[in-house]
């Protein structure tokens, strides 16, 4: 006879006074330091009056680059949640040498699981993410995004697993399994804890976010272009854009639903991936790797479409092999699918399947190779600008390359017999994830920094950023490679192995050498904001850029262009420009018209505020609040289907001022650049 | 347990591919990134004598030969890659002096257990090999995924629970060399390293002699104590009672091993990491 569940069950399923780790001081302080830092903010917030502001210009705010400002805050703030781990994880193997180190393995492998999630779900994708949102619609010649509620629903909805995550901090605990948590180790028999179900839903409920980002991104670029703006005229990062999100939209699904199955399994006692009753462990590394390939495509494409940007408006030249190009993108985009099997050649598959699946992870090298070469020639002829964005590109070009290399032997499958899972490979994917992804998040937000806020950054600060990031990278992976050929694994809380200590305290110190590079990002927001006025962009176009961002005011008004630019090739600003010199500044006044806008939505926030309460329930097994939470989340998708008004309207006189002032320091930019 | 020190003939080949793949790509990689060097300082815009070339954005030669190196260098190590693939396939036997050894390794939470079947001996963490004979190893786990791994004789291979996976070396040399788990196990993972005698064939069969005399006997009940969670420090051997014991295992007849028992309901499962400790 089944027991009779108490009312402490009902109310809180498992959740009791042991879920708060007492007896770990490290997650303990950290999650009260951040708990007293968040309760300090919203103080001053309510007490200095700014709650309406944020309420109404940022939370319901469905402007895409509001959003998109949102989206890379979150990601700053998780990079150093995300790099705190990585500094723990460094010292932790600098001294575990024939010892335990400082953190119990309980302790460690959750640091590691918890690395991983966060600097790929929610420092690498948001801020990717956050990019696009921020610029495509700009680039496109666009007012906004095509489903601008939707958008802030996908931010808030990744806001809320990125909390989830912090909350395992100090209430349970998070995976200890590693960041793709495979079973059986992910499952109930050998991880009871509440763990796994903090990543499981974390992600389940980002993803959703994750994929209405994809679908608004990928109508936006194919149905939401300017006038004569074409496809082979736009701009390659919305061409990476859209492979990217095109990516988004067929790879999540799969996340979803392999994830989906594991819950099945420790909820309600499925056997999709367990040992028993016919589960399969390799069906999930399978299904998982189908989604996790694509996945470092959907984070690198963004990153090589701003490199494109940046490379091209500092050299001062089109991008050079325009068409290429777009061909390369797209080429990697559909063959990014084939090649997952290469996260298990040591599975035990037959060396036919083996040599397939490691000559397809090869031929991405090709139009991988051909982007890099027309960076090259690119810069060829070019007179280039050593500012911080070009800075980040250049030692992208040189650090990807080198990544570049370790990834296609490793896709060589008897060197990956050796290789698989090794230091190695940790070294080989940080130097592709940091040397593409973040190099290229830190290039695009040098880049587009001005254009967001109206004022440029320190240049001082952002060059050391750069230079401290760079060797701190180096010394601190190259070492990693080194043990990885001296045979050391990965996830070692504790080793014995004397030869591999030497090359762990240099990590370590590299470690140091890029927390400095960090510090100095830093102190560049910090020294930039109160320059602010010494570092203002009054014409828009700061960098003598080329694409249709720079055509307006920076920040640019809410409705972007006062009128739809007319595009007549590749680099349409540019065209513009030489056309607004040649015909010597003679300008008609424009007639404004009135603009119909989206009207700012709590949507987004109230929904996430629902699923967030719906996912901690979930992972307590409180089940009168999911259905609370649930109802809650759908209750509002409903009331916002039933909406009577979903946009106002700017007047044209307000449209004229706005656009007015912009146009008088254009004009007399643009007169200067004539006059020499 | 340097990976370029190889001391078995798969390992050899696995290094020299390895070896030779990283020349084939430096061969174009280093002129790339001395080009990018070159070209950024040599066109940076202080610069007064490099030609400024706006409009040289498209070259057909110059695209031709951007898309042809990648793609050489590709269709090189593709061969490489596919001649390799079929050569070192864990699965081929690789031919020795004397007759091959049969070896069954479990992995089990959180230690190795070898099975010899011809020799009626299972050992714990330590695996005792001839130099020179034909291995035939065996794999299964006993609850979760892990990794056979010994660096210095090549090849890795997973280990899965109703499952079994084959893999075949040879150890040219005597010596000691380490071997370990190279998947993540769970919290008593670090301490899955275990050693690897290679003795010489003569001296094999005395080693065998000893061990068959050990009086701790490995069957169904005693492999149900040894699959619990926790680290083993010494090195036990046993009598192997039954041969058939890796198949019980791998036909799951004898079930998975136990995860963690769960302190409270609280979700943090401590035992294991305790244990580990």
């Amino acid at each position: 006879m089944q027991a009779v569940p108490t009312l402490e069950a009902l109310m809180l399923g498992k959740l009791d006074w042991s879920a708060i780790p007492f007896d770990q001081p490290i997650p303990l302080i950290a999650g009260g330091v951040v708990l007293v830092a968040i309760l300090a903010v919203l103080i001053w917030v309510v007490v200095k009056g700014h709650l309406p502001y944020l309420w109404h210009e940022w939370i319901t705010s469905v402007d895409h680059k509001r959003i998109g400002v949102m989206y890379i805050l979150l990601a700053s703030v998780m990079l150093l949640r995300g790099g705190s781990d990585a500094i723990m994880m460094r010292i932790q193997q600098a001294i575990a040498y024939q010892s335990q180190g400082y953190l119990p393995p309980e302790h460690y492998n959750q640091i590691f699981s918890a690395h991983g999630t966060i600097m790929i779900f929610f420092v690498a994708m948001p801020f990717v993410i956050g990019l696009m949102n921020l610029v495509v619609p700009l680039q496109l010649g666009v007012r906004d995004v095509a489903f601008p509620t939707l958008n802030s629903v996908g931010f808030w909805l990744t806001a809320t697993g990125a909390l989830l995550v912090n909350l395992s901090l100090v209430i349970g605990e998070f995976a200890r399994t590693g960041w793709l948590a495979f079973p059986p180790l992910s499952e109930l028999s050998y991880s009871p804890g509440v763990g796994v179900d903090y990543y499981a839903w974390s992600l389940q409920i980002s993803g959703v976010g994750t994929l209405v980002a994809g679908i608004n991104l990928v109508t936006t670029v194919l149905k939401l272009r300017t006038k004569g703006m074409n496809y082979l005229r736009m701009p390659m990062f919305c061409w990476t854009t859209l492979a990217s999100n095109l990516l988004i939209v067929a790879a999540f699904p799969i996340l979803t639903a392999t994830l989906a199955m594991l819950l099945l399994d420790r909820y309600l006692g499925f056997h999709f991936f367990t040992n028993e009753a016919g589960g399969n462990v390799m069906m999930f590394m399978n299904l998982i790797w189908a989604w996790g390939h694509p996945e470092v495509y959907i984070l690198v494409l963004p990153a090589f479409g701003i490199f494109s940007e940046v490379v091209s408006t500092f050299s001062g030249k089109a991008l050079f092999g325009y068409r290429s190009m777009v061909l390369a993108t797209m080429a990697i985009c559909v063959i990014s699918f084939m090649v997952w099997l290469h996260h298990f050649f040591t599975m035990g598959a037959g060396p036919d399947v083996n040599a397939i699946f490691g000559i397809a992870s090869m031929i991405i090298a090709v139009p991988t190779g051909v982007k890099i070469y027309n960076w090259l020639f690119t810069m060829y002829g070019g007179r280039i600008r050593f500012a911080t964005p070009m800075l980040w590109a250049v030692g992208f070009m040189v650090t990807f390359i080198i990544g570049g290399l370790t990834g296609v032997l490793v896709a060589v499958p008897p060197a990956d017999f050796m290789l698989h899972n090794s230091m190695f490979l940790v070294a080989h994917f940080h130097n592709v994830i940091i040397g593409g992804v973040l190099f290229g998040a830190f290039a695009g937000f040098e880049y587009w920094f001005p254009k967001a806020f109206g004022f440029r950054l320190d240049e001082r600060w952002g060059k050391l950023a750069f230079w401290f990031t760079f060797t701190g990278f180096w010394i601190t992976f190259v070492p990693l490679y080194a043990a990885g050929m001296l045979g050391m694994t990965r996830r070692l809380q504790h080793y014995n192995v004397a030869e591999w200590r030497p090359w762990m305290i240099v990590a370590a110190i590299g470690m140091a050498v890029l927390s400095i590079g960090v510090i100095c990002q830093i102190m560049q927001l910090v020294v930039s904001i109160r320059n602010r006025e010494a570092l203002r962009d009054r014409t828009g176009d700061p960098w003598d850029g080329r694409s249709l961002e720079w055509a307006t005011s920076s920040p640019p008004p809410v409705f972007n262009f006062a009128f739809h630019p007319d595009v007549r090739g590749e680099d349409a600003y540019w065209d513009m420009k030489i056309a607004a010199q040649q015909q010597s500044l003679e300008h008609d006044v424009p007639e404004y018209q009135d603009i119909e806008m989206p009207r700012n939505s709590p949507t987004g926030f109230v929904c996430a505020f629902f699923a967030t309460i719906m996912g901690f329930a979930l992972i307590w097994h409180i089940w009168w609040m999911v259905i609370l939470g649930g109802i809650g989340a759908f209750a509002t998708f409903v009331v916002f289907a039933w909406r009577d008004h979903d946009e106002y309207v700017i007047p044209a006189a307000e449209v004229a001022a706005i656009d007015r002032v912009n146009l008088e320091e254009r004009r007399s930019l643009v007169s200067m650049a004539g006059a020499i | 347990m340097n990976l370029l020190d190889p001391q078995g003939p798969v390992a050899a080949a696995n290094s020299t591919i390895l070896v030779d793949s990283v020349f084939i790509m430096l061969a174009i990689v280093v002129p790339t990134i001395v080009a990018i060097v070159a070209f950024a300082f040599w066109f940076r815009a202080s610069n007064t004598r490099a030609r400024f070339q706006p409009d040289f954005v498209y070259s057909g030669r110059v695209e031709m030969v951007v898309w042809s190196i990648p793609a050489l260098t590709v269709i090189l190590l593709g061969g490489v890659a596919w001649i390799g693939s079929h050569q070192l396939d864990p699965r081929a036997p690789v031919p020795g002096t004397g007759s091959p050894v049969r070896i069954q390794a479990v992995s089990l939470d959180w230690k190795w257990l070898f099975i010899y079947p011809d020799q009626r001996i299972a050992t714990v963490n330590s695996l005792t090999i001839p130099a020179g004979a034909e291995l035939n190893f065996q794999l299964t786990s006993s609850s979760v995924m892990n990794v056979f791994f010994i660096p210095q004789l090549g090849s890795m291979i997973y280990t899965m629970n109703g499952m079994v996976t084959n893999l075949n070396l040879r150890a040219d040399n005597e010596g000691k060399l380490q071997g370990l788990s190279a998947h993540f196990s769970g919290d008593g993972f670090p301490d899955m390293m275990f050693d690897v005698n290679v003795v010489s064939p003569l001296s094999f069969p005395d080693w065998v002699a000893t061990t068959a005399k050990t009086d701790a006997v490995l069957n169904e009940d005693s492999y149900k104590k040894l699959m619990q969670q926790g680290i083993e420090k010494g090195r036990p051997t046993y009598r192997l009672d039954d041969p058939r014991l890796f198949d019980l295992i791998a036909t799951q007849h004898i079930p998975p091993g136990p995860g963690p028992e769960l302190v409270s309901d609280a979700g943090r499962s401590h035992t294991g990491g305790v244990d580990a400790r």
